[in-house]
């Protein structure tokens, strides 16, 4: 009895021990112990974000995303389920044998990627076989509508729908959606059980509305690649800003590239040409000396300067006309893009105003319009400067633009001489700032309209709308020095002359054949695309009240 | 009243026949039973996650069992007593048959296979050793002699010797203490007691070196689970996670992650109460322990009530028996014990020892309702 009694004893001791561990476990590591469960179960998973349309300023769509399915695989669970891998092969479209090879040496992976934005029937497919260790994974897939048309503002995406180039890449922040999260019971093996709950839910990415308008840009594009094909040339730009809101309507290049298939993409063709590449400009700069004699009051539109004999030494450079033009006035020089009336013009400026003004309407300036890659491009910043210095600046060598600077400065002339932020937003309100006076716009303005009615820019002329612009034709630097046979073809301008809607400037690099001044390259594109933007935007036509007006006053 | 009266069942001198005279059940047991049983089936229906084929084969096996019961309940404890030294020999030679020829399963021999029929002879000896012992020290005087005492350690380290090897070091365990229970309630002198634990700890170096790496490494895993916390420390990591997050309520029935999620490895046999201690926290826990003690002290006063030394000793033994299992179970569950593999009682998931459990408590039953007179 004692006996029974000390074993009974000792079974209340020892479950009191059993209880008094169970309570210690709990009061002593509970937190820690539940901690530890939550850990190995709960497990936050990410919601992908539909990330944001890209849309031209009419609601045309540029840039769509589209829900795709990805498929991947645990490669260890997979291999050792004994699934049919052959069929699994054939319905992604690869090599069994590859993709049995593939999946063998990722054994030691948890996570391989089989294929990628499926259209989701497809995926759906695979999916119904029910393998162990096949997953699915839904994600966006970028389309875009305009393909190489309007590709090098737009830009692209990766396969990871984050922005690599164009506006996908400087509003990839604003593009991209904040993906959620939602808190899920996954088990042992990595199932989902069940989700508990949404910690963050998806925010889709904002929509953006271009400036562009997708009807200029296909025309723009359109006449650029035709221009680029009949002359045999190397690359070309175009641009199309308007005025009143200084937002850029149409951006195109060539060669191009199309977006939807990133698999063959030439990184040459990716560039924006028009953003990214500083080239001199050339001829195109002359007006803004021009203005800086007009603005000093040494000059006015009349003033007349020699020519002869068709050349001018300076330094010890000579600077050649193609032939003795005689006196001419400040129209005239710029009518007929001489070098020698514009290098003696310049002569008697001082160097730092040209210099002065000529960042202030943006040269060599970051044109800020958030386009990623933008160039600087270079403005020569001498404390002293030569003759040959100040000559050749005022002819557009020795410093060097990209077509989107060239435009923001010609816009600060079509707008009566106040220079506006360039935007690629359709609504975005941009800074201001006055860098001419509106009579020096203005006289610059009909001496630019001359310039296309009866000098080098006449085949920019279209029918019913008076223009004004000037042409450039550059020779290239080559290796030994300026090229004869080798040039840029610009020619910059807006239109209609009294009440400028649009800038363009374009620019054709490399032109081949007898063709290749600005005036004859450039110039005609400049005429087609602005002719039929004209119509497109429904601009009234104004060149019998523009001719009569503007020829009056060029001689009054 | 005359020998010959006494030895008279109650209903022929006089008194009303009842149910029990007739069946030979203790009432209050096989309520005590039912109830852990039905509350095991509860638990195991969330450890196996509700695969209701499973609780239904768990089922079949209960019934099996309660017959089993019941029948053993109807022997009278003479017959027991008569078959104990045969039914120990048969133990034996089985446990050598196995030793020699018997079937592998899970990298352990403890199988025999007749055909279809497979049969775990260390189950019977759970119950044919101790009694065995009963038989051997019934009839002689008690505390027993040294040579007696000799004699009877020799009958425990036999059949301990060859289940150990298979190696089931759970069974060899439990069997152990069946048989030492026994011989502590036979009253053996507290020297003997007192030197075999001396010698426990004496030893205990050499038999660390005995014992094999897989079990040097459960010991180590107790103190330091972190240890290896993939390989043998990954059920005791799980399982106390899983009691730890249970709190005192627990997290509701059907709830537990660790448990529902398969993070808790045999979480229907040997660690099935950390499913208990997550789902029904604490106080699920205290409930079964309470009920375990009921059924425990049921059996202390059926040995206390026993009227011969046989019933005595064997009804101790199985009752004592009864909580080394449930104490090993939680012990090792809770971390206070290295893991051996001892299945909860009544609750685990596995017929065999279910089996053996039930045929203990109809012994039980047998000694408390075959005696000769009411008290």
């Amino acid at each position: 009895m004692i006996r029974l009694a000390i074993v009974a004893v000792c079974f209340v001791a020892l479950s009191g021990a059993i209880v008094g561990r169970m309570v210690y476990v709990n009061i002593n590591d509970r937190d820690f112990l539940q901690e530890q469960g939550d850990l190995r179960t709960i497990r936050l998973e990410r919601i992908n974000a539909h990330r944001g349309m890209i849309r031209d300023r009419l609601g045309k769509p540029l840039a769509i995303s589209s829900p795709v399915v990805s498929l991947w695989a645990n490669p260890n669970e997979l291999l050792s389920s004994s699934s049919d891998l052959n069929q699994l092969a054939t319905m992604l479209k690869v090599d069994p044998e590859e993709f049995a090879d593939r999946l063998e040496n990722s054994r030691s992976r948890s996570f391989v990627y089989l294929r990628r934005h499926m259209p989701p029937p497809e995926a759906e497919k695979i999916l119904s076989l029910s393998l162990p260790g096949l997953y699915s994974e839904k994600e966006y897939h970028r389309f875009y509508p305009a393909g190489e048309v309007a590709a090098h503002l737009v830009g692209v995406t990766n396969i990871d729908d984050r922005g690599q180039e164009g506006v996908e890449l400087a509003f990839d922040q604003w593009l991209t959606g904040v993906p959620g999260k939602k808190k899920v019971l996954k088990n042992l093996y990595g199932d989902i059980v069940a989700d508990i709950m949404p910690v963050a839910d998806a925010v889709p990415g904002r929509d953006i509305e271009l400036a562009m308008d997708l009807r200029l840009q296909y025309l723009a594009y359109r006449e650029l690649k035709a221009a680029i094909q009949r002359h045999e040339a190397q690359s070309g730009s175009i641009i199309v800003l308007d005025v009143a809101s200084g937002s850029v309507l149409a951006m195109a290049n060539q060669p191009s590239y199309n977006p939807n298939n990133r698999q063959r993409l030439d990184i040459a063709t990716v560039r924006n040409r028009a953003v990214t590449d500083a080239f001199e400009p050339g001829s195109t700069l002359k007006p803004f000396t021009v203005a800086v004699a007009l603005e000093s009051g040494s000059h006015h539109p009349l003033s007349r300067i020699d020519t002869s004999p068709g050349f001018v030494r300076v330094d010890d450079k000579t600077i050649p006309d193609p032939r003795d033009m005689g006196e001419l006035n400040l129209g005239d020089i710029l009518a007929h893009s001489s070098q020698v009336g514009i290098s003696k013009l310049a002569l008697t400026l001082d160097p730092f105003a040209v210099r002065d003004l000529l960042a202030d309407v943006g040269i060599g300036q970051i044109p800020g319009s958030g386009f990623p890659g933008e160039s600087q491009g270079y403005l020569p910043n001498h404390r002293r400067w030569t003759d040959i210095e100040r000559a050749t600046l005022a002819y557009g060598y020795g410093v060097t633009t990209t077509p989107l600077q060239l435009a923001n400065a010609y816009l600060a002339i079509a707008r009566g001489g106040v220079r506006k932020q360039i935007t690629l937003l359709a609504e975005e309100q941009t800074s201001t700032i006055r860098v001419m006076s509106e009579q020096t716009a203005s006289q610059l303005t009909r001496m630019l309209a001359k310039v296309v009615s009866d000098g080098t820019g006449g085949q920019a002329h279209i029918q019913g709308y008076t223009v004004a612009g000037k042409t450039g034709t550059v020779r290239k630097l080559g290796e030994s020095g300026y090229e004869d046979t080798r040039h840029l073809a610009f020619f910059a301008g807006f239109a209609p002359v009294q009440d400028p809607e649009l800038v363009a400037v374009v620019m054709i690099n490399d032109p081949a054949g007898d063709a290749n001044g600005g005036g004859s390259v450039a110039a005609p594109v400049f005429g087609s695309v602005m002719s039929g933007a004209m119509r497109i935007l429904k601009v009234a036509p104004d060149q019998q009240v523009a001719m009569s007006k503007g020829g009056g006053d060029a001689h009054g | 009243m005359t020998d010959y009266v006494r030895q008279l069942p109650p209903h022929q001198f006089g008194q009303r026949r009842r149910l029990s005279d007739l069946v030979h059940i203790d009432l209050l047991l096989l309520v005590l039973v039912s109830v852990i049983a039905c509350y095991g089936l509860v638990i195991l229906t969330s450890a196996v996650e509700q695969d209701m084929t499973t609780v239904r084969a768990q089922v079949i096996r209960l019934i099996v069992a309660f017959g089993v019961m019941i029948v053993m309940a109807q022997i009278p404890p003479r017959l027991y007593l008569r078959l104990a030294s045969s039914l120990y020999l048969v133990g034996v030679i089985l446990l050598l048959l196995v030793f020699l020829f018997g079937a592998e399963s899970k990298g352990a021999t403890r199988w025999l296979r007749v055909g279809p029929v497979g049969f775990q002879p260390s189950e019977l000896m759970k119950l044919a050793l101790p009694m065995a012992l009963a038989w051997y020290l019934h009839d002689r005087r008690l505390p027993p002699r040294p040579r007696h005492v000799g004699v009877a350690a020799l009958i425990i380290a036999v059949p301990v010797l060859l289940i150990y090897p298979q190696p089931d070091l759970g069974t060899a365990i439990l069997v152990a203490a069946s048989g030492v229970l026994v011989l502590f309630v036979a009253g053996i002198s507290w020297r003997y007691i007192f030197s075999l634990l001396g010698l426990l700890i004496v030893s205990a170096p050499g038999l660390w070196l005995l014992i094999t790496d897989y079990q040097r490494g459960r010991i180590l895993t107790l103190f330091d689970p972190e240890r290896d916390p993939l390989g043998s420390g990954w059920n005791i990591i799980q399982s106390m996670t899983a009691i730890g997050s249970g709190g005192l309520l627990g997290k509701g029935l059907f709830d537990g992650t660790q448990s529902q999620l398969d993070f808790l490895p045999e979480s229907r046999t040997d660690f099935i109460i950390a499913v208990l201690a997550e789902e029904m926290g604490l106080v699920g826990v205290v409930v079964l322990l309470i009920l375990y003690m009921c059924l425990i002290g049921r059996g202390v006063m059926i040995a206390i009530a026993a009227q011969d030394t046989f019933g005595r000793l064997l009804a101790a033994s199985i009752t004592f028996t009864f909580f080394v299992y449930v104490f090993v179970n939680i012990g090792m569950v809770s971390a206070l014990l290295p893991v051996v593999g001892v299945p909860l009682p009544l609750v685990s998931y596995g017929g065999t020892s279910m089996l053996t459990l039930c045929a203990g408590f109809g012994i039980l039953m047998s000694i408390h309702s075959h005696r000769r007179i009411t008290l």
